[in-house]
């Protein structure tokens, strides 16, 4: 296995760190420069830790930063960037605009990312149906992703049962 | 409207009534609406705030909702007036003191439907109901979304759903939170094992005045972090199963509490009275701790002639805007600590000298 280098800069990487979110292990690897430059390295006279820069790191990772950041909504203006530093959006048109950086977003915020619950009635009548589906896929998914593993057999039954009593309509 | 002819009164929280009110204060379901065609309140100009304003005060007057609500405007009201809002639950301390522009609120006589305008999110709708009622809020907080809806189009996408300014809302919107009292879990030293297994199952537990607030009275709110992915009805039941066992939990306490220390419990409660009727100085927190110890005392009849509407009365006339519109002049620091002892003196002699 080769030396695992800096992912931000490609020099001999030092600093490793391990952080376990929902189950998922993820590995960094940072030279001592960019660690020390990113604040995930305490100064040498009594620094303290950047745990907003260690959770950023894990959370937010930079490699598509750079499309993401790219992005910005036709309708208000707002940057994608400008989002992630405040955390509020500028406009219902943002999902849209953002939708490629926000589903990942939305899915450790969630572990989910498409709604089944109420709509306007303006939204249409398929919503009602399609919803009961999507939301055992979306437990399903949950279940086996918690390994819990004999609930997700029920709710395979289950929609297997569904599935196959709402295709002849 | 007169905010000041509220103060007698008791909102639907502390009505001290409803399922399970021996250790539920009250259920709360707030959703997050936003208009379609506006930016979000934190990106809209003055003018748009204006807009969404006065759209929503002709929803809410023209909607089918009853009782009927009455709106009141919060930018240009005064400081005291605020707070006092806050205080009752009808508005959020960022509504009060950190947005600015255009913004209100609208709400019932009852205090069971309150409606905030140009909150984070254009439309913030809350319901509230006495002990716990979480099936019967949704009911309720549903049907007067809908006579808003019918007036007003809300931002919607067909897969992320309502949408709103912080994608930690999006989807339903809907966060349902239920205030519980728990002293006997805190006193038997076992509330933190119930908040690290809430944590563990994505619900959030916060003290009684929202986001940031520290738990003080052994109250608690509990609350869905989730609101994507999942149906309002499902949200519900799960919460409403947590609460479940939370509930077992503390009566079991309550049960340990009289079984092995009931003198030293009578002792606390006894002191806890004495205390509230006879300090010359008190603050909130300390006020807060020992109506927590009578609260106790009322459900575990170890006081028999306190009704629970008292002790809510207490609770809330103890607050800092209460307390001053009550005495009617601006206090603060000693002053106000020495307001709140007098008046919880004279309140706890007119009910008969204990």
């Amino acid at each position: 296995m080769p030396p695992p280098v800096c992912q931000f800069c490609g020099d001999p990487a030092t600093v490793h760190l391990t952080d376990i979110v929902q189950k998922v292990k993820k590995e960094s690897h940072l030279c001592e420069r960019c660690a020390r430059e990113k604040q995930l390295l305490p100064d040498p006279v009594g620094g303290h830790l950047n745990l907003q820069a260690l959770v950023a790191l894990v959370l937010g990772p930079p490699p598509p930063a750079a499309e993401s950041a790219a992005l910005i909504c036709p309708t208000c203006g707002l940057q994608y960037t400008e989002f992630r530093k405040h955390g509020r959006l500028g406009c219902p048109a943002d999902y849209a605009a953002f939708r490629p950086a926000l589903e990942p977003l939305l899915d450790k915020i969630h572990r989910a990312t498409a709604h089944t619950g109420k709509a306007p009635r303006s939204a249409g009548d398929g919503r009602a149906k399609r919803t009961e589906l999507t939301d055992l896929r979306e437990r399903l998914r949950v279940a086996v992703a918690a390994e819990r593993y004999e609930e997700a057999a029920v709710l395979r039954d289950t929609i297997r049962q569904k599935e196959g009593a709402d295709e002849p309509r | 409207m007169n905010l000041d002819d509220m103060l007698p009164t008791l909102g639907e929280w502390l009505r001290g009534t409803g399922p399970d009110s021996d250790a539920v204060v009250s259920t709360r379901i707030r959703l997050a609406r936003n208009l379609a065609d506006i930016p979000f309140t934190t990106r809209a100009s003055a003018a748009q705030k204006a807009d969404v304003e006065a759209r929503a005060r002709d929803a809410i007057a023209k909607a089918d909702i009853s009782p009927k609500l009455d709106y009141i405007s919060v930018n240009g009201m005064a400081p005291l007036d605020r707070l006092f809002l806050v205080e009752r639950q009808l508005i959020s301390r960022e509504l009060a003191n950190a947005l600015d522009g255009p913004r209100g609120v609208a709400f019932d006589s009852r205090e069971s439907v309150s409606i905030m305008v140009n909150e984070e999110d254009h439309l913030r709708i809350q319901v509230m109901r006495s002990g716990l009622a979480l099936d019967e809020a949704w009911e309720r907080i549903d049907a007067v979304d809908d006579a808003i809806e019918s007036r007003l189009r809300y931002a919607f996408h067909d897969r992320f759903g309502y949408l709103t300014a912080c994608p930690t809302n999006v989807g339903t919107g809907m966060r349902a939170s239920v205030l519980l009292h728990l002293p006997a879990l805190g006193i038997t030293k076992q509330i933190e094992k119930v908040f690290k297994a809430l944590q563990k199952i994505n619900l959030a537990v916060r003290g009684l005045y929202g986001e940031g607030s520290r738990a003080s009275g052994d109250l608690y709110q509990i609350s869905n972090q989730v609101t994507l992915g999942k149906s309002e009805p499902r949200l519900l039941a799960e919460i409403g199963e947590v609460i479940g066992m939370i509930l077992t939990y503390e009566r079991q306490a309550r049960q340990v509490l009289l079984k092995e220390r009931r003198q030293a419990e009578h002792d606390r409660v006894a002191r806890a009275i004495g205390t509230l009727g006879s300090a010359t100085m008190i603050n909130t927190d300390e006020t807060m701790e020992l109506l927590s110890a009578v609260r106790l005392g009322i459900h575990l009849h170890l006081l028999d002639d306190l009704p629970l509407t008292t002790v809510n009365q207490l609770f809330i006339h103890s607050q800092s805007a209460h307390l001053q519109k009550l005495t009617g002049q601006a206090l603060d620091g000693e002053a106000r600590n020495a307001a709140r002892a007098k008046y919880l003196r004279s309140r706890l002699r007119d009910l008969g000298g204990r």
